[in-house]
C-alpha cells in the first residue's frame, strides 16, 4: 500500500471527476467577506444562483469600522465603504446565505470566526476569498484562498478545479526560547525559505514545537503560509485539536462526535509518506523576528542590523535590498532595535486571538505606551473574552486604544489606515510597500514585540523588557 | 473571457522580484467595479503621486504606456487573492506576463480572465528584460498554441502549460458551463460524502 500524506487523503476524498490531471474538488466550506461584490457580479452577469448555500458563509470584517459600532452600519461615515458591507448583506440575503454581519455578536474575520464556531473542521477542503484562508489548515484541513472567478465558481457548482500541487514538509523540533512567539517561527521560516520558496506546494508543519502548540498559535503559522508562496498550509489534528473543538456551536455532538472523530483520527499522513519538499529547523536556534524591509522574507532576528546591499549575494539581490531600503527610508548597519516607530497596530487574522491579546498585555502592563498604539480583536468573541479578563482595562490604562473588531490596520481599507511616511510595528502579516496606506511602513512582528515597540517607542527586544518578570 | 492565442506586441521589462498584487491594485482600489477605469490603477501609488501627476515609472514612458506584455522577476504576482490585479493588467492592455514563477493564486486568475502567464527559466527572462531595455520598443510574439515565446533577438523559447488550461485560454471557455456537465456527479458525490459525515448538515444549535 502506498503511504499517503495527510494531503493526499484529504484531496483523494475530494475529487468528484477527473479531465487531462485536472480534477474536479467537491468544496466543504467557502467563505466570503465584502470584498466577493466581484464574485456576486459575476454570477448575477451569468444569471446564475449559489449552488449550496448553507455551504457558504459570509463575513463583514474588511470595511468595517473598529470604532464607532454602537451605530451599526449607520456609522459608516465613507458612503463607498458602507456600501461595501450593505451589498454584501444584500447578496447573501438574495442567496441565502449565512452572514455574519457588522451587528452580529459572532461578527469577527473570516479566518477568526469559523474556527471559534467549529465551522473550520478537520479534513474539510475550505476555499475562501482570501489568501489567508490557509490559516484554516490549523485544524489538518486543505484550506486556500481564491480570486472572484474561482470563488463564483465555487459559489456556482460548489466545486473547484485544480491541478495537484506539490507538497512541502517543514520539520520544527525543540523548545522555543524564551520570547519567541509563533509568529517568530512563521517569520523565520519564511525568511529561510523566501517568499516564494513553497510556491506550487502544499506545506505541512510537524515536529515537537508544532504538536506542542496552542491552536491559537498553529492558526498564526498556518496563516502566514502564503507569504513563503504555499498553495495552503496544514497541521495534523490531534488531541489538541479535538479539545478546541469540541463544543463549538458548529462542531457534532453526542454520537456524530464519536463519528467525527474516528474520521479525524484518521487523517494524519502514513509513516515513510513522500515529499517534494522537507525542510528541517531547530527551535532552540529561533530568536524574536522583526521584518526590515518590503517583502516578508525581509526578516532578521531583533538582535540584527539593517542589511547593507553591498554584502548581498550579487548585483540583483542588492538592487532588491537598495530599492526595500529605500522605501523603508532605513540606512545600511543600523541596529534593529534603534529602528524608531510612529505606530503599533495588534491585531489582524494572523495574532487577532485571546492568546495574541494576552501575550501583548503581559508587555502592556510593565509601562505607557509612547506611540499611539491600537488593539483590535479578531471578533466579537474574542473582544469578550479579553474584556472577561481585565485585559482591555490593562492596554487602556497603558495608553493603548482598544477597539472593536475587523481587519483593520492589515488591509487598511475600512478608514484605519498609515499616513504617508508613517512607521508602524504591527502584528499583521504583510509589509508590502502601501499595504497600511499609501507610503506606510511596516515592520512585523509577535504581539509581544508589538507591545515593547509601544512602551519604547522603538523596535524592541522584548526578552529585555521582560527578563527577570 | 476573450480567447488568447497569439500576440507580438510591445514588452516592458520590470526589474522587481516579489511584485505584490498590492502593486498592481491598490487595496482601495479593490471595490472598484470591474471596467476601464482599472487602466488607471495599475500600479497606480508607483505610476502616481496623491495629486494625479506622474512619477517616474516605466509604464509612464513611451514606448512601454502601450506595452501588452510584461517580462518580470521571481514571483510576480505574489500575496493577496485579489482578482483586481488581473482585471488592472487586462485593462491597461497587457494580455501576457513572462516570469520565472508567480503567485499561485495570481496565475490561476490571469487563465480565468483572457491573460496568459508564462514561466520561463530566471536566466531566460533576466536576458529578455536585458533586450527590452537596450531596445525600447523591441517586440515579442508569444505563440499560445504552439507554446513558445519569441524574444526580440528572434530566439525561442518553448514553455509549458496545462492542456486544459492552454484550451480553455485558447478557445476562451467559461469553466462553469464546463462543470455543468458534471451536475449529476457532483450530486452523486454528495450523497455519498453527505452519509459519511452527516454531522456537516446537521441543524444548528
Amino acid at each position: 500500500m502506498v503511504a499517503l500524506t495527510m494531503f493526499d487523503r484529504i484531496w483523494n476524498r475530494h475529487v468528484v471527476a477527473e479531465e487531462e490531471g485536472e480534477l474536479l474538488l467537491y468544496v466543504d466550506r467557502a467563505l466570503i467577506h465584502e470584498g466577493s461584490s466581484h464574485a456576486f457580479a459575476a454570477l448575477a452577469a451569468q444569471q446564475r444562483r449559489v449552488f449550496r448555500p448553507r455551504q457558504v458563509f459570509a463575513f463583514n470584517d474588511h470595511y468595517v469600522p473598529t470604532t464607532g459600532r454602537e451605530r451599526g452600519v449607520e456609522g459608516i461615515a465613507n458612503p463607498e465603504i458602507r456600501d461595501m458591507v450593505l451589498k454584501l448583506a444584500a447578496n447573501a440575503a438574495e442567496h441565502g446565505i449565512t452572514l455574519f454581519g457588522i451587528d452580529d455578536p459572532r461578527q469577527g474575520i473570516l479566518h477568526i470566526v469559523p474556527p471559534e464556531l467549529g465551522i473550520t473542521q478537520p479534513g474539510l477542503l475550505i476555499v475562501g476569498a482570501d489568501s489567508h484562508t490557509s490559516t484554516h489548515g490549523a485544524f489538518g484541513c486543505l484550506a486556500f484562498g481564491v480570486g472572484a472567478s474561482e470563488m463564483m465558481h465555487v459559489m456556482s457548482t460548489q466545486t473547484i478545479w485544480q491541478r495537484k500541487p506539490k507538497t512541502m514538509r517543514i520539520v520544527i523540533d525543540g523548545a522555543r526560547g524564551f520570547g519567541v512567539a509563533a509568529k517568530d517561527v512563521i517569520l523565520a521560516i519564511i525568511a529561510r525559505i523566501g517568499a516564494g520558496g513553497a510556491t506550487g506546494h502544499v506545506i505541512e508543519y510537524a515536529g515537537s514545537t508544532i504538536t506542542a502548540m496552542s491552536m491559537e498559535e498553529r492558526m498564526t503559522v498556518c496563516n502566514m503560509s502564503i507569504e513563503a508562496g504555499g498553495r495552503a498550509g496544514m497541521i495534523a489534528p490531534d488531541a489538541t485539536t479535538f479539545a478546541y473543538m469540541a463544543n463549538r456551536p458548529y462542531a457534532p455532538a453526542g454520537k456524530a462526535w464519536d463519528d467525527a472523530l474516528a474520521v479525524w483520527q484518521a487523517l494524519p499522513g502514513d509513516a515513510g509518506a513522500h515529499y517534494d519538499k522537507v525542510v528541517e529547523i531547530d527551535a532552540a536556534e529561533l530568536a524574536p523576528m522583526v521584518t526590515w524591509g518590503t517583502s516578508p522574507e525581509h526578516a532578521l532576528p531583533i538582535t540584527g542590523q539593517v542589511p547593507d546591499p553591498r554584502n548581498a549575494r550579487d548585483a540583483t539581490a542588492g538592487a532588491e535590498i537598495t530599492a526595500a531600503l529605500d522605501y523603508m527610508a532605513l540606512t545600511p548597519g543600523t541596529r534593529l532595535a534603534d529602528i524608531a516607530v510612529d505606530r503599533v497596530f495588534i491585531g489582524s487574522c494572523t495574532n487577532g486571538r485571546i492568546e495574541d491579546l494576552r501575550a501583548a498585555a503581559e508587555v502592556a502592563k510593565l509601562g505607557r505606551a509612547k506611540v499611539a498604539a491600537w488593539v483590535v480583536p479578531g471578533s466579537r468573541s474574542v473582544q469578550r473574552q479579553a474584556e472577561q479578563e481585565g485585559l482591555d482595562r490593562i492596554f487602556i490604562a497603558a495608553g493603548f486604544e482598544w477597539r472593536d473588531p475587523g481587519c483593520s490596520l492589515c488591509t487598511a481599507i475600512n478608514g484605519d489606515q498609515l499616513r504617508p511616511g508613517e512607521r508602524c510595528a504591527s502584528t499583521s502579516n504583510r509589509n508590502f510597500r502601501g499595504r497600511q496606506g499609501t507610503g506606510g511602513r511596516t515592520h512585523l512582528v509577535s504581539p509581544a514585540m508589538a507591545a515593547a515597540a509601544a512602551l519604547t517607542g522603538r523596535l524592541t527586544d522584548v526578552r529585555e523588557l521582560t527578563k527577570g518578570g | 473571457m476573450q480567447p488568447f492565442t497569439t500576440i507580438n506586441a510591445v514588452a516592458a521589462p520590470i526589474d522587481e522580484a516579489n511584485v505584490d498584487t498590492n502593486q498592481l491594485c491598490p487595496t482601495r482600489f479593490n471595490k472598484v467595479p470591474r471596467g476601464p477605469r482599472y487602466a488607471q490603477i495599475l500600479f497606480h501609488d508607483r505610476r502616481f503621486n496623491a495629486d494625479g501627476g506622474e512619477k517616474e515609472f516605466l509604464l509612464n514612458v513611451e514606448p512601454f504606456r502601450s506595452a501588452r506584455i510584461l517580462v518580470a522577476d521571481r514571483n510576480f504576482g505574489c500575496g493577496s487573492s485579489r482578482e483586481s490585479a488581473v482585471y488592472a493588467l487586462y485593462e491597461f492592455g497587457i494580455r501576457c506576463v513572462i516570469a520565472p514563477s508567480f503567485g499561485d493564486i495570481f496565475a490561476n486568475n490571469c487563465g480565468k480572465n483572457g491573460l496568459l502567464p508564462v514561466v520561463l527559466p530566471e536566466n531566460v527572462t533576466a536576458a529578455i528584460r536585458e533586450q527590452l531595455r537596450t531596445q525600447p520598443g523591441a517586440t515579442i510574439a508569444v505563440d499560445l498554441n504552439a507554446q513558445t515565446v519569441t524574444d526580440p533577438s528572434g530566439q525561442l523559447h518553448k514553455f509549458d502549460i496545462h492542456p486544459v488550461r492552454r484550451k480553455c485560454l485558447l478557445e476562451g471557455l467559461d469553466d462553469v458551463a464546463r462543470t455543468q456537465q458534471y451536475r449529476a456527479r457532483i450530486e452523486t458525490f454528495e450523497a455519498q460524502y453527505g452519509a459519511e459525515r452527516a454531522w456537516l448538515y446537521a441543524a444548528r444549535k
